[in-house]
C-alpha cells in the first residue's frame, strides 16, 4: 500500500518509545499465555478424561477400598467392556519433594481400559514376565534420567513400611501433548504378595471401558445398585466428572486468575492507549498539514489505527513467541507440583486476537482525535 | 485584474462575494470580516497585507477551504466551496490548492522526496508516475539533488524550497503562502520570493499571499489591506514602503 | 543546588493523564504481588495455626502424614504415663486420632469435595485449647455425633446445629460447631474416634496419630528423648507445629512459585509503562530542562529532579495498589490441601510487612522507570534544547 512508508516512518520516530511500548504488549501477551497454559494445566484432568471411562470408588470415603472380587460382577454388566483396577502405592523415591504417582495395576487390562497411554509389545511383554517389573512414563523418567534396566527402590508409608524394589522394562508416552506421562507402574501381584494379610484383596478404585459413551449412565447406576447395601457399597461415575468435581476442589483459583488477567489487560490498555494519544499529541501540526494538503479525516484516523495495530501484532507476537519458548523451563521449574505446561495453538490464536482488539481499542480514541482535529486550530502559527 | 468591490463580472478564477467571519474570543465576539468581496484572475500575483490580528490569515484560510465563513460565498474555478460538505471541501481542497506555510510544516521523519510526495497520495497515479512529479517539481525548486535529505539536514531555505515543492507537485488551481519568507533570513527570503515569482511568470501559477514584509509584498502584482474587515486597494509597492505603512 | 521540588509536582500535575497511566500501572503490579503473596501467606498461616507450641505430634515412624500413620492401644497406653505429659482431672492429655476424608457437596457448587473427618477422643479440647465451641455442645462419646469446623458449617451443605447427615453408611447428628482460630481444623468435622473407626472398617484398637498436650513447651525435648528410645514402640515426636509447616509446604510452594512468576512479569510491564511516561516526560519538557541548566542547575539536580517524580508517581501507585488489595485481608477461599487431599478453607492474609515488601517494590520499579530517561534528559546538550521548538 502507498502509504506504508508514512505508517513505518511514524512508528520508528521514537525508537525507544516503540521498543517500550512493544515490549508492553510482549509482556502483557507472554503473562495472557502463562495464565491461560497454568489454568489449562488445572483443569487437565478434567479435559482428558475419557467420555466412555467410569471410575467406581468406595462411596463411604475415596481412601478406603473395594473388594477384588467385585471385578467379575462388573464385567457381567451389559456394556462393559473392560475393566480394570488399582491402588494408589504413593511410595517416596529417595525424598518427598521428588513425588510422582505411582500406581498398582491390573496388566492385562490396563493398555485396553487406558489406549492412550502407549508402550511398545516388546518393552510391554518384558515387564508381564517381571515380577519386580515397572513401567515409567517418559516425563518422570527424563525428570530423573530413569533408563530401562534401571532398578529403582521406593519407600512406602501406606502398605507396610519398607522398601521395595523395581527394574524398568519400559517407557509409555502418552499420544496427546496433555495425557500425564508421570505414572509409574507396576504388577498387581508382587503387590499382593508383599502387603499385609488385611490388606490383600482390596483394591483402590475400578475403571471401567464401556462399549459406547451411551451406556455411561445406566451402567454406573447398575454398578452402584449392585453394591448397594453391602459392607463395600460403591460410587460409579464417568471419568471426566470425577476429574471435574476434584478440579473444582481447588476452587478459587480459576477465578483468581481470571482477575489478575483483567487486572493486567486493563493496565495494559491503559499503558498503550496513553502512549499512542502522547505520539498522537506530539504531531497535532503534522497531522494538520496531511488535513490542509487534502487527508481526509477518515484518512488520518486509518493512519493512526494502522500504526497501532501494527504495534500490537509484532508486540504481541513477540510475546507469544517468548512465551512458546520459555513456558517448557517454567513447567519443569513448578515439575511435580502442576501438569505439564502445554501451549497449543488454540492459545496463540486467542492471544493474537486480543492482542490486535486492545491494539484497535487503544488507537481508537486518539485516532477519533486526530479525525475531529480541526486544521484551523492545529496549523501553529508564531 | 483584481477588483475589491463586487462587481467583477468576468471570468475570475477566484470570487468572493459578501464574505462575513466572526468568532468568539472568551466572551467577545469578534466580527473580523465584514462583508469582503474579491475577484482573482488566473496568473494574478496578490498579496494581502494588515495589522496583526486584521484577519489575513482567517481570509487564506477561508479561501483554501479549512474554515467555513459565518456568510457569503466563495466560488474558486466555477466551484462554490461554501456550500460543500467536509469531506467534500477536503477532496477539492486536494485538487485545487497548494498550502505554503510560515512553518514549513514538513513532517520530519520523511524524506525531502517523501514529502513532497505526500499530495500525490491522494490521487492514483502509479508509484512511477508519482515518482516524475515530485522530481519535476523538486528540480522547479533547485532541490533535485537534496531528494532523500531529511528536513533536519536542510537549511530554512531549502526546508520551505520543499515546501513549495509540496504546493505545486499536484498542479493546484492556486497556492496560498501565509508568510511564506517569516522564518527566514533576508537572503533566504529574497530567493524564495524569486522562486515564487518564476511560478508566477514562467509557470502561469495564482499565488495569494500574506505578509507583513512590505520587501515581499512589493514582488506581488496587486498589494490589498485588510482594513475594517474588508479589502482595500493599496497603493503601489513603491509608495507604501516610503509612507512606512502597511507592516 | 537541587531543582524546587514544586517543579515536579506541578510537572506532575500538568501531565496528570500519563501521571495517571503509570501510577495504575505501578499500583496493579503491587496489588497482585501482595494479593498473590497474601495468599500463599494465608494458606500457610492456617495450617501453622493448628498446632500448638505445647502440643507433641506422635505418628508411626516413617509415617509421613496423619493418614498413613498406625499407632496402636498399647502404644497410646505407653504413652500416658511418659515424663512430660500434662495432665488434669480426666486424666492425661493425650488424644488418639484417625483421620479420613468423605465427601460433601461444597455449597458453593453443588459438587463434593473432600472433607477431613477427624475422629478424636473426647477430652481433645483440653489439648487444643485455642478450639471453643460456638455454638451446641460437645458431641457423647459413642455416639454418632458431629462438631464441625465454623469453616466447614459454611462450606459444604447440611452441616448447620441440629441436622442430621449421612456418611459412612450411618446417620450422624450435628450437635455443635467449633471455633478453631482461623487453623486447618475449622475445615474440619470431628466425631468420636472409635466410631470412625468402624465406619472406615479399620481394626478397633489402631488409631493413625496422637497428640499429645506437655506440660511446657520445653519440655518437648526430655518427652522426645524418653519416646523414642523407649524400645516397646516405634514412633516419631514432633511439635505440633512443626508438623503443620510441614503440611502446606507443596501448596505454599505452588502459590508462591506462581505468584512470583506473575508479579515478576507484571512488574517488567509496568516499569515499561513507567519508562514510556517518564520518557516522554522528558521529550516535552527537553526546553524546559535546557533553561534550567542554562540558568545553572547542575547535571546531577537535573536527574535528581526527575528521580524524584518517578519516585512520586511510584509510591502513589504503590499506596494505591496497597489500598486497593486491603479489603481481600481476611477473605476466605478454600482449595485442596494436596498432601492431604481435602478441601481447606482459608483467608488471604496481609500483614505490615507484605505491605512494605509492596511500597518498596513499587520504589524499586519507580526508580528503574525514572533513571533512564532522567540520565537522557541531563546529558541533552543545551543549546540544541533550547532551539527546540
Amino acid at each position: 500500500m502507498k502509504f506504508l512508508p508514512l505508517i513505518f516512518a511514524n512508528l520508528f520516530r521514537k525508537k525507544i518509545r516503540l521498543t517500550l511500548t512493544l515490549n508492553s504488549f510482549a509482556v502483557a501477551l507472554f503473562l495472557f499465555a502463562f495464565l491461560a497454559v497454568v489454568k489449562d494445566a488445572f483443569n487437565r484432568g478434567s479435559d482428558v478424561a475419557g467420555a466412555d471411562r467410569l471410575v467406581v470408588i468406595n462411596r463411604v470415603s475415596i481412601i478406603n477400598t473395594i473388594p477384588l472380587k467385585y471385578a467379575a460382577q462388573i464385567q457381567r454388566i451389559p456394556g462393559v467392556k473392560f475393566v480394570t483396577h488399582n491402588n494408589w502405592f504413593g511410595g517416596i523415591y529417595q525424598e518427598e519433594k521428588n513425588f510422582f504417582p505411582q500406581f498398582v495395576i491390573d496388566p492385562e487390562n490396563q493398555r485396553q481400559v487406558f489406549p492412550e497411554l502407549v508402550v511398545s509389545d516388546g518393552q510391554w511383554n518384558k515387564f508381564l514376565k517381571n515380577r519386580q517389573g515397572a513401567i515409567v512414563g517418559a516425563r518422570t523418567a527424563q525428570r530423573f534420567g530413569l533408563k530401562i534396566g534401571d532398578r529403582i527402590p521406593l519407600k512406602t508409608a501406606i502398605w507396610g513400611a519398607g522398601s521395595w524394589e523395581f527394574n524398568i522394562d519400559g517407557i509409555y508416552h502418552g499420544k496427546r501433548a496433555e495425557d500425564d506421562e508421570t505414572q509409574l507402574w507396576f504388577q498387581w501381584d508382587y503387590f499382593e504378595e508383599r502387603v499385609p494379610e488385611r490388606m490383600k484383596g482390596q483394591v483402590g478404585w475400578y475403571v471401567v471401558k464401556l462399549d459406547s459413551p451411551d451406556y455411561a449412565v445406566n451402567v454406573a447406576k447398575t454398578i452402584d445398585e449392585t453394591f448397594a447395601n453391602s459392607p463395600y457399597e460403591t460410587k460409579t461415575e464417568t471419568e471426566s466428572a470425577f476429574a471435574a468435581s476434584w478440579v473444582k476442589q481447588f476452587g478459587n483459583i480459576q477465578f483468581l486468575i481470571l482477575t489478575i488477567g483483567s487486572v493486567v489487560f486493563f493496565t495494559l490498555l491503559l499503558v498503550t492507549g496513553n502512549t499512542m494519544a502522547i505520539s498522537v499529541r506530539e504531531r497535532t501540526s503534522e497531522l494538520a498539514v496531511l488535513k490542509a494538503i487534502g487527508f481526509s479525516d477518515l484518512t488520518v484516523l486509518f493512519f493512526v489505527l494502522a500504526e497501532s495495530l501494527f504495534i500490537a501484532l509484532i508486540g504481541g507476537l513477540w510475546g507469544l513467541a517468548l512465551a512458546y519458548g520459555l513456558i517448557p523451563f517454567m513447567g519443569a521449574a513448578l515439575n511435580g507440583l502442576l501438569p505439564n505446561l502445554v501451549l497449543p495453538p488454540s492459545i496463540l490464536g486467542l492471544g493474537l486476537g486480543v492482542a490486535l482488539l486492545i491494539g484497535a481499542a487503544s488507537g481508537l480514541l486518539p485516532g477519533l482525535g486526530a479525525m475531529r482535529l480541526r486544521v484551523v486550530n492545529a496549523l501553529r502559527r508564531v | 485584474m483584481v477588483r475589491v468591490d463586487g462587481r467583477g463580472e468576468g471570468a475570475s478564477l477566484v470570487r468572493v462575494r459578501g464574505l462575513d467571519k466572526k468568532y468568539q474570543r472568551g466572551s467577545e465576539e469578534i466580527h473580523v470580516l465584514q462583508g469582503l468581496n474579491l475577484d482573482v484572475e488566473a496568473g494574478d500575483f496578490v498579496a494581502f497585507m494588515g495589522p496583526s490580528g486584521s484577519g489575513k490569515t482567517t481570509l487564506l484560510n477561508l479561501l483554501g477551504g479549512i474554515d467555513l465563513p459565518t456568510a457569503g460565498t466563495i466560488t474558486v474555478a466555477g466551484d462554490e466551496i461554501t456550500h460543500l460538505s467536509g469531506s467534500k471541501l477536503t477532496a477539492w481542497r486536494a485538487r485545487h490548492v497548494g498550502f505554503i506555510f510560515q512553518m514549513y510544516n514538513l513532517i520530519p521523519v520523511l524524506t525531502a522526496f517523501q514529502n513532497v510526495e505526500l499530495p500525490l497520495l491522494l490521487t492514483r497515479l502509479s508509484k512511477a508516475e508519482r515518482r516524475r512529479h515530485v522530481e519535476i517539481a523538486l528540480s522547479v525548486v533547485g532541490l533535485a539533488d537534496r531528494m532523500h535529505h531529511y528536513p533536519r539536514q536542510l537549511s530554512g531555505g531549502q526546508e520551505q524550497r520543499v515546501s513549495i515543492a509540496r504546493a505545486i507537485v499536484a498542479d493546484p488551481t492556486f497556492l496560498l503562502c501565509d508568510e511564506p519568507t517569516g522564518d527566514l533570513d533576508r537572503k533566504s527570503a529574497d530567493e524564495i520570493m524569486a522562486l515564487v515569482e518564476e511560478l508566477v511568470n514562467q509557470y502561469g501559477k495564482t499565488v495569494l499571499m500574506v505578509t507583513h514584509d512590505p520587501l515581499v509584498a512589493a514582488r506581488a502584482h496587486t498589494i490589498l489591506h485588510l482594513d475594517k474587515g474588508v479589502l482595500v486597494e493599496g497603493v503601489r509597492a513603491g509608495q507604501d514602503v516610503l509612507a512606512g505603512g502597511g507592516a | 543546588m537541587a531543582i524546587p521540588v514544586i517543579y515536579n509536582l506541578r510537572s506532575i500535575k500538568a501531565r496528570w493523564t500519563s501521571a495517571i497511566v503509570a501510577v495504575v500501572g505501578i499500583a496493579g503490579t503491587v496489588g497482585v504481588f501482595i494479593a498473590m503473596l497474601s495468599l500463599a501467606r494465608g494458606f500457610r498461616a492456617t495450617l501453622i495455626a493448628s498446632g500448638s507450641p505445647g502440643n507433641a505430634l506422635i505418628l508411626r515412624a516413617g509415617a509421613p502424614s496423619e493418614m498413613m500413620g498406625g499407632v496402636t492401644l498399647d502404644t497410646v497406653k505407653v504413652i500416658q504415663d511418659e515424663p512430660g505429659i500434662a495432665r488434669d482431672d480426666s486424666g492425661p492429655l493425650v488424644t488418639q486420632e484417625v483421620v479420613g476424608i468423605m465427601p460433601f457437596p461444597l455449597i458453593s457448587t453443588g459438587t463434593d469435595a473432600n472433607v477431613q473427618v477427624r475422629g478424636v477422643s473426647p477430652n481433645v479440647l483440653r489439648i487444643r485449647r485455642f478450639v471453643k465451641i460456638v455454638q451446641g455442645q460437645m458431641f457423647e462419646p459413642g455416639l454418632a455425633q458431629l462438631v464441625v469446623g465454623k469453616n466447614a458449617s459454611t462450606t459444604y451443605s447440611g452441616l448447620t446445629l441440629g441436622n442430621t447427615v449421612t456418611f459412612g453408611g450411618g446417620r450422624w447428628q450435628v450437635v455443635g460447631i467449633f471455633d478453631a482460630g482461623g487453623s486447618a481444623f475449622d475445615s474440619e468435622i470431628w466425631c468420636d474416634a472409635r466410631i470412625l473407626n468402624q465406619v472406615l472398617k479399620r481394626p478397633d484398637n489402631i488409631f493413625q496419630s496422637l497428640t499429645v498436650h506437655l506440660t511446657s513447651p520445653e519440655a518437648f525435648q526430655q518427652f522426645k528423648d524418653a519416646v523414642v528410645t523407649d524400645p516397646r514402640m516405634n514412633v516419631d515426636v514432633t511439635r505440633e507445629v512443626d508438623y503443620y509447616a510441614k503440611q502446606s509446604t507443596t501448596l505454599t510452594k505452588l502459590i508462591t512459585i506462581l505468584g512470583g512468576i506473575v508479579a515478576a512479569i507484571m512488574a517488567i510491564g509496568a516499569v515499561f509503562g513507567a519508562l514510556n511516561t517518564m520518557y516522554s516526560a522528558v521529550a516535552e519538557r527537553s526546553r524546559e530542562i535546557a533553561t534550567m541548566r542554562a540558568l545553572g542547575f547542575s547535571i546531577g539536580s537535573v536527574v535528581l529532579s526527575f528521580v524524584f517524580e518517578a519516585l512520586c508517581i511510584a509510591f502513589i501507585g504503590g499506596a494505591l495498589g496497597c489500598v486497593a488489595v486491603l479489603p481481600l485481608n481476611g477473605l476466605t477461599t478454600g482449595t485442596m490441601n494436596w498432601q492431604t487431599f481435602s478441601h481447606l478453607a482459608f483467608a488471604f492474609r496481609i500483614t505490615p510487612g507484605l505491605l512494605v515488601a509492596g511500597m518498596i517494590f513499587a520504589l524499586v520499579m519507580g526508580v528503574a522507570g525514572g533513571v533512564p530517561p532522567a540520565l537522557r534528559a541531563a546529558r541533552a546538550k543545551i543549546s540544541v534544547a533550547l532551539r527546540e521548538l
